[in-house]
């Protein structure tokens, strides 16, 4: 049996990942209870670092994309900024989950499905085939419904598990579906050899290829948590122990829409009116959802779940406009959301340590105050979302809206204008209630005796997510450079 | 050096900010600070006036980094005549609010004075910005410290103040960015100082619906009384002499030279909704029953009567609007710095609590009358230089509009002088305590200097006049 030539550079990152998760889960076994915490989290860190390195490094290396190990992956600079994020949405997750009370003889195991999945996402974003695309996306899956599962004392954090397994298998189910009718239709699992079969055998009304990049485009919808298929998003979102809620909502919607967008202009470039116009429409069914309903929420991690929903439909909207400012703007509008989305829920962690207690916007009144690096960061980050200058987000949201009047689909700006202003009344929601209303009762405090833990160490990921999000509004040029580079190895 | 002059009037600001931020500084050193850096701010002005060239026409200290090349976004500063003078009376009102919050005494101080320094990087950002998307940034820099000046330090009703506030000033500013997508990706530039100009209609009303709710214009005017009345005086002098004067910059500099047809074709739409504004905010400022009140819709006749002068589209009407906008700026300014002095002594503006503060407080009455008059354009006066170029700007357009013009300032004496007699004279209201203090020097200082540039003005609007630059 012939075996195929293996780039193993090519693999490196999600090889590098999976080496660290095989270290955490023999730190379960071997290391003293005592600095198993320590050494498990450290080779994750390690992990995403090594992760991060690879991949820039595949990035440079990477000037033409070509296809590796018998056509399954692409190796390419879209592929490769893909992985730095996910390498640094994790490596950020470490720092947000270092301080949590996970149960400690888990500790190891939690630190390992954290860089499998992460490297089941590197994996993904590089898949050029429809196995290697189911492979990668259902390795991350089943890692993340362990992870939301892990915190076993708590029913949330069970039912959340429960919740995202049954939710995302029939999300997986649709999508197997409809690869298998796209493989029916053209006899093809490669991208790029399935836009030739539909060229070369006149498919583009095919009924089957159609029907299979609709359930093709819903179960990546489920993944992205894109409305109308989102329904998981905050039950999970709020059940799931925080850290790894920060890092879901990061890397595991930048995984789902890059991928999303490779699919789609390598493999259906023939069907591209039509899932454009999809696109756009599960865009503007997000904005809208994910708004209105972040309108109405108390618990501050349902609102940033519904936030999530909107911003997947601002991406969207990039990947509707199917150019090559789309492929720019979605890769740029990633960075700041990432580490926003991070720290976000890194803030949110903080507080619920100190309280001991789902956070509302009840009691996180006076925080900022309390709490000024805290605060000024959730500051950050909620303008970011609202796409307000001085942050990354308002210039993602401006590459956005550029690249979908660039595409002459100019309702769409008009769409994702409203949608930012409603969004504007719960971003603002969170600052008013940290700064600007004082607790009404005495908040009482987790029973720990005392002033509420220091964490240096969340502290200074927080910090680290504002500086990202900050930064990012100023060193534009270097960053879209970057996802220059990467969006022109697509067929665009 | 000089070219650096548009760039240091930015940043001096906001550098001072962070300092104030991120140094623990003790809380009287924090406002000592703020002050000096404002005063420096002035003086960098000053040294810019001197050296600017009032013979020459286009921007001048400019200067032109990319910001991102592929969209031909760019940061590109400088100063123009006319909006040397608008940074001018800028970061003055904004020293003065400074320096009132200083002598006053505001709770966390590092947080307060820190945002005051931002809110005047911010708004001369906005006066020199040459870069459409540059110009956004600022403008919607503004609102970030506002917001919370207001919020945090605001009256009972701050959150909805606040709240409205936004809401309005972002569902106008929104359409304007994309209107700014539109216009610069169609004119694959987004430089200010390139003349590109643009006949679409909806993207010229997408600026204008932006520049109609800061200025604010009827009936975009929704949050103006709330905000004027919950926010803190020397916050409220800032959003009405300041802040709003980011509208007529805009219009000004983006809406009119960029559009030049569609600014024409729908001039009766904007020159309406402004004779409205004006005829309606001058009724309405008579039936106030506080001081603050009185101000408030003063200040959106005021912001109507200038857009009627920019949208006459010649150069009496532009050149009466930005010495209008000068005035106005150092009006409301001393007129909301001389409310919360009477706040302060009285705890409370209503009219029906107030009166015959004039006797024994020379100085009060002195300032307030001055600062009133002027208010209420009295011939001499260089608020009567101003809305006399309007007038005669807006005549040739239309004799119509002459008349609501001339019909706001005959309802503009009647209002200052109510206010007036309401607060200094009659009988002694209730709410005024017998041993309430006339001002005291640090009050003085504050709010003459203002009152004294009102004054020389008057003896020579022709420095503003005679010295715009476009």
């Amino acid at each position: 049996m012939p075996t195929p030539n293996v780039d193993w550079f090519a693999l490196s990152p999600s090889l590098v990942l999976l080496g660290a998760s095989a270290l955490c889960l023999l730190a379960a076994v071997l290391v003293p209870a005592a600095a198993r915490k320590f050494f498990s989290a450290s080779v994750a860190a390690l992990g995403f670092v090594g992760a991060g390195v690879m991949a820039g490094w595949l990035f440079a290396d990477s000037s033409q994309a070509t296809l590796e190990v018998a056509d399954a992956i692409t190796r390419d600079r879209f592929g490769a900024f893909a992985q730095i994020l996910v390498a640094g949405a994790g490596f950020l997750a470490v720092g947000i989950s270092y301080g949590q009370r996970t149960r400690a003889d888990h500790v190891g195991e939690y630190y390992a499905l954290l860089t499998a999945s992460a490297g089941g996402m590197a994996f993904l974003v590089q898949a050029s085939d429809l196995m290697t695309l189911f492979l990668g996306l259902e390795w991350f899956s089943i890692c993340l419904y362990v992870l939301c599962a892990i915190e076993i004392d708590a029913v949330s954090s069970l039912e959340a598990g429960l919740k995202y397994l049954v939710v995302g298998s029939f999300g997986s189910a649709v999508l197997l579906y409809g690869l298998a009718l796209v493989y029916g239709a053209t006899g093809e699992l490669q991208f790029g050899a399935i836009a030739d079969a539909i060229q070369a055998h006149g498919l583009e009304n095919d009924g089957l290829v159609l029907a299979g990049l609709a359930l093709i485009i819903a179960g990546l919808g489920f993944k992205a948590s894109a409305a109308p298929f989102h329904m998981w998003t905050p039950d999970v979102y709020e059940g799931a122990p925080t850290p790894v809620t920060s890092f879901m909502s990061a890397a595991t919607k930048t995984v789902a829409l890059v991928l999303a967008f490779r699919v789609l202009v390598t493999a259906f470039p023939a069907e591209s009116d039509l899932w454009e116009l999809a696109v756009a429409v599960i865009a503007c069914v997000s904005l809208a959802w994910g708004n209105i309903a972040a309108l109405v929420q108390r618990n501050l991690k349902r609102m940033l779940a519904y936030s999530s929903i909107s911003h997947a439909g601002f991406m969207l909207i990039a990947i509707a406009a199917d150019n090559e400012l789309g492929a720019k703007a979605l890769l740029y509008y990633l960075i700041p959301y990432g580490a926003a989305s991070l720290g976000a829920f890194g803030v949110v962690a903080a507080r619920e340590r100190e309280l001991g207690e789902r956070v509302t916007l009840d009691n996180i009144a006076g925080m900022g105050w309390e709490r000024p690096l805290l605060g000024v960061s959730m500051w950050a980050f909620m303008l970011t979302f609202a796409g307000l200058p001085l942050t990354g987000g308002f210039v993602g949201k401006f590459y956005v809206f550029a690249a979908a009047y660039d595409a002459g689909m100019w309702w769409l700006v008009i769409v994702g204008v409203i949608a930012t202003a409603i969004s504007l009344y719960y971003y603002l929601a969170v600052v008013r209630s940290m700064y600007m209303r004082m607790p009404e009762l005495e908040v009482r405090l987790a029973p720990v005796g005392g002033s509420p833990p220091r964490e240096g160490l969340l502290q200074g990921t927080v910090l680290a997510c504002t500086a990202v999000t900050i930064g990012a509004f100023f060193a534009v040029q270097p960053l879209i450079d970057l996802a220059e580079k990467a969006a022109a190895q697509l067929p665009l | 050096m000089t070219d650096w002059l548009a760039t240091i009037l930015i940043v001096l600001p906001l550098v001072a900010a962070l300092v104030v931020w991120l140094l623990p500084l003790a809380d009287r050193a924090v406002g000592s600070l703020a002050l000096l850096a404002a005063l420096v701010e002035i003086g960098v002005w000053i040294n810019a006036v001197t050296r600017f060239d009032f013979g020459r026409s286009g921007p001048q200290f400019d200067q032109q980094h990319s910001w991102f090349g592929d969209l031909g976004v760019s940061y590109h500063v400088g100063l123009y005549g006319f909006s040397l003078w608008l940074v001018g009376m800028s970061v003055v009102v904004l020293g003065a609010a400074i320096a009132y919050a200083f002598w006053t005494g505001r709770p966390r101080p590092r947080a307060y004075f820190g945002l005051m320094l931002f809110l005047t990087g911010a708004v001369v950002g906005v006066f020199s910005s040459l870069d459409l998307l540059l110009f956004y940034v600022f403008f919607e820099a503004m609102l970030i410290p506002l917001y919370v000046l207001v919020g945090v330090w605001g009256g009972a009703g701050r959150l909805t103040a606040t709240l409205k506030f936004v809401i309005y000033t972002m569902a106008g500013s929104l359409l304007m960015l994309a209107a700014i997508v539109a216009f610069g990706l169609t004119q694959g530039t987004f430089d200010l100082a390139s003349g590109a100009t643009s006949d679409n209609d909806l993207i010229f009303l997408g600026f204008v619906a932006a520049f109609a709710v800061k200025a604010p214009l009827f009936p975009f005017h929704g949050w103006l009384p709330d905000a004027y009345r919950e926010s803190s005086a020397e916050v409220a002098a800032v959003l009405s002499g300041v802040v709003s004067k980011a509208a007529g910059f805009g219009f000004l500099f983006i809406a009119i030279p960029h559009f030049p047809q569609p600014a024409h074709d729908l001039q009766w739409l904007v020159l309406a909704l402004a004779a409205a504004g004006l005829v309606y905010g001058s009724l309405v400022a008579f039936r106030a029953p506080d001081v603050r009140g009185v101000i408030a819709y003063s200040s959106l006749a005021q912001m109507s009567l200038v857009t009627i002068g920019l949208f006459a589209l010649n150069t009496l009407g532009t050149t009466g609007a930005v010495l209008q906008m000068v005035n106005h700026g150092l009006i409301s300014a001393s007129l909301f710095l001389l409310a919360g002095v009477v706040e302060r002594r009285a705890t409370t503006g209503d009219f029906a609590l107030l009166g015959g503060m004039a006797r024994g407080r020379p100085a009060l009455a002195t300032l307030l009358m001055t600062a009133g008059v002027i208010a209420l354009a009295v011939p001499g006066s260089t608020a009567f230089a101003g809305e006399f170029l309007i007038l005669a700007g807006v005549f040739s357009q239309g004799w119509g509009w002459a008349v609501a013009g001339a019909l706001g300032i005959v309802l503009a004496a009647m209002y200052m002088l109510r206010l007036i007699s309401a607060v200094l004279h009659g009988q002694v209201g209730s709410a005024v305590p017998d041993e309430a203090l006339d001002l005291r020097p640090a009050e003085l200082a504050v709010v003459a200097p203002l009152v004294a540039l009102l004054l020389v003005l008057s003896a020579w609007p022709a420095a503003v006049t005679d010295h715009l630059t476009f």
